[in-house]
């Protein structure tokens, strides 16, 4: 079956089997292997992306299912060469030492703080609970989180 | 890497649709919602029906809304939504206390409390809420509609009266003004399926108990619910010793089994401690005006 999606702003379109997982298509047929694919049972939260500006376990959704949705990846959190608050924090705070989980840490982070700008602490583990470092990192991916929430990116300027 | 079986998928863009494409191509189809229950079966190919109808674009399927003395839920209502719900948190503590404990903020981005209770899971927290509270369950077919109690739903585990042309459209869940409610659940990390959980609300008249409702997840008690807890309770003051008496009442009749989340007796001591706490908490919210 044929689907069409925008993926990062852009629509592209392939013809699949039914039966392909979201995280396949992206990664596979689009090429974006920012999202990484990991337990294959939505425990872990590594292919974390956007689909209609929530974040979903695209390990547990059909490519189908995404037809004529709008789908965010990691590589879209990027505004030019202007890197995400988020992907900053990660840099200056050491938020990532193997780097397996960090595209979903930082997409579900992305969205926690578009929807609560300045999340405590409680909020932030509450908010990653569904995801799993297996370097056990979370005190620094709690702390590039925070800094991401006190460095916001500056509103562009409207031409 | 798990990949379900092929099978074919079409999009549904009404409820009549749905159930016409249920009909037209029989038992060997299962609709999907979240898919947060049924894509993992089919990936581990547990579950393999030749078609899948996605309903996840019938937006009239998705509401929360008072009706009267009850409070209308559709079957596509997402977990999150549940949660979130300031309707439901008027009414029902327990919703949003069992919501917390549900898997994690991103599944619940997408499970609907339509596909948890038709999955009929033994340790779903929402089919020991909803018989918790005696919920009703419209289920709707060509011919019309039907409404089931909730405690009727369940045959066994994994298996509901829900016929292969027919659809779980609304929860109904009732409004007692004024009575309590709670729910306590023992995992074995954040976010996983319960060892044991209890639900339950209470309604009191002065210091008497009106009416008591006990719902128990992953014990294997019929119906979900503890009716043995529930009439050894009703009518008596609300006091220690009655919760006692009736918290072991509810660990005698379920019948755990033991697997990889406890043996038997542990099930059980669970229950009796966990219908405790979920009937002190519930009594206190109904002594204090409710929710």
């Amino acid at each position: 079956m044929q689907v069409t999606m925008r993926v990062n702003g852009e629509e592209v379109s392939r013809d699949v089997e039914p039966r392909l997982l979201l995280v396949h298509f992206v990664r596979e047929r689009l090429g974006l292997t920012g999202t990484h694919w990991g337990c294959d049972t939505s425990n872990c939260g590594t292919c974390v992306l956007w689909m209609d500006g929530e974040p979903v376990k695209s390990c547990t959704v059909l490519a189908a299912m995404a037809d004529g949705r709008d789908i965010r990846t990691v590589e879209g959190l990027e505004k030019g060469t202007q890197l995400d608050p988020v992907q900053e924090g990660f840099m200056r705070e050491h938020g990532l030492q193997c780097g397996f989980c960090t595209p979903g840490m930082m997409m579900t982070a992305r969205w926690l703080l578009d929807h609560n700008p300045d999340p405590s602490e409680h909020e932030i583990r509450e908010a990653i609970s569904g995801q799993i470092c297996r370097c056990t990192g979370y005190e620094n991916i709690v702390r590039a989180i925070r800094w991401a929430a006190e460095h916001p990116a500056k509103e562009e300027v409207a031409s | 890497m798990q990949t379900p079986a092929p099978f074919e998928y079409d999009r549904a863009t009404s409820i009549d649709q749905a159930i016409g494409l249920l009909e037209q191509y029989g038992p060997d189809t299962r609709l999907v919602a979240g898919g947060h229950s049924l894509l993992p079966m089919m990936k581990l190919r547990l579950a393999q029906p030749g078609r899948l109808v996605d309903i996840n674009d019938l937006d009239d399927l998705s509401y929360i809304r008072q009706e009267e003395a009850q409070i209308a839920i559709g079957s596509l209502t997402r977990h999150s939504e549940l949660l979130s719900s300031p309707l439901l948190a008027q009414h029902w503590s327990i919703f949003a206390e069992a919501e917390r404990v549900i898997a994690d903020p991103v599944v619940r981005n997408r499970g609907t409390i339509g596909g948890s209770l038709c999955q009929g899971d033994p340790a779903e927290d929402l089919s020991a809420l909803v018989c918790a509270l005696r919920a009703q369950l419209v289920i709707r077919s060509r011919g019309g509609s039907r409404t089931v109690e909730a405690r009727d739903f369940y045959l066994g585990p994994y298996e509901t009266v829900i016929g292969p042309a027919e659809m779980l459209t609304e929860v109904r869940i009732p409004i007692h003004e004024g009575a309590g409610s709670a729910y306590e659940k023992v995992e074995r990390r954040a976010g996983d399926w319960a060892v044991v959980a209890v639900g339950c609300f209470v309604k009191l008249d002065a210091d008497r108990v009106l009416d008591v409702g006990i719902g128990l997840a992953a014990v294997n008690a019929r119906g979900f619910a503890a009716p043995e807890a529930e009439d050894r309770l009703r009518g008596q003051p609300a006091t220690e010793e009655q919760l006692a008496a009736a918290a072991s009442l509810a660990a005698q009749h379920c019948r755990p089994q033991a697997d990889q989340r406890g043996p038997e007796d542990y099930k059980r001591y669970l229950v009796g401690e966990l219908t405790r706490r979920a009937l002190r908490r519930a009594i206190d919210r109904a002594s204090r005006g409710g929710a």
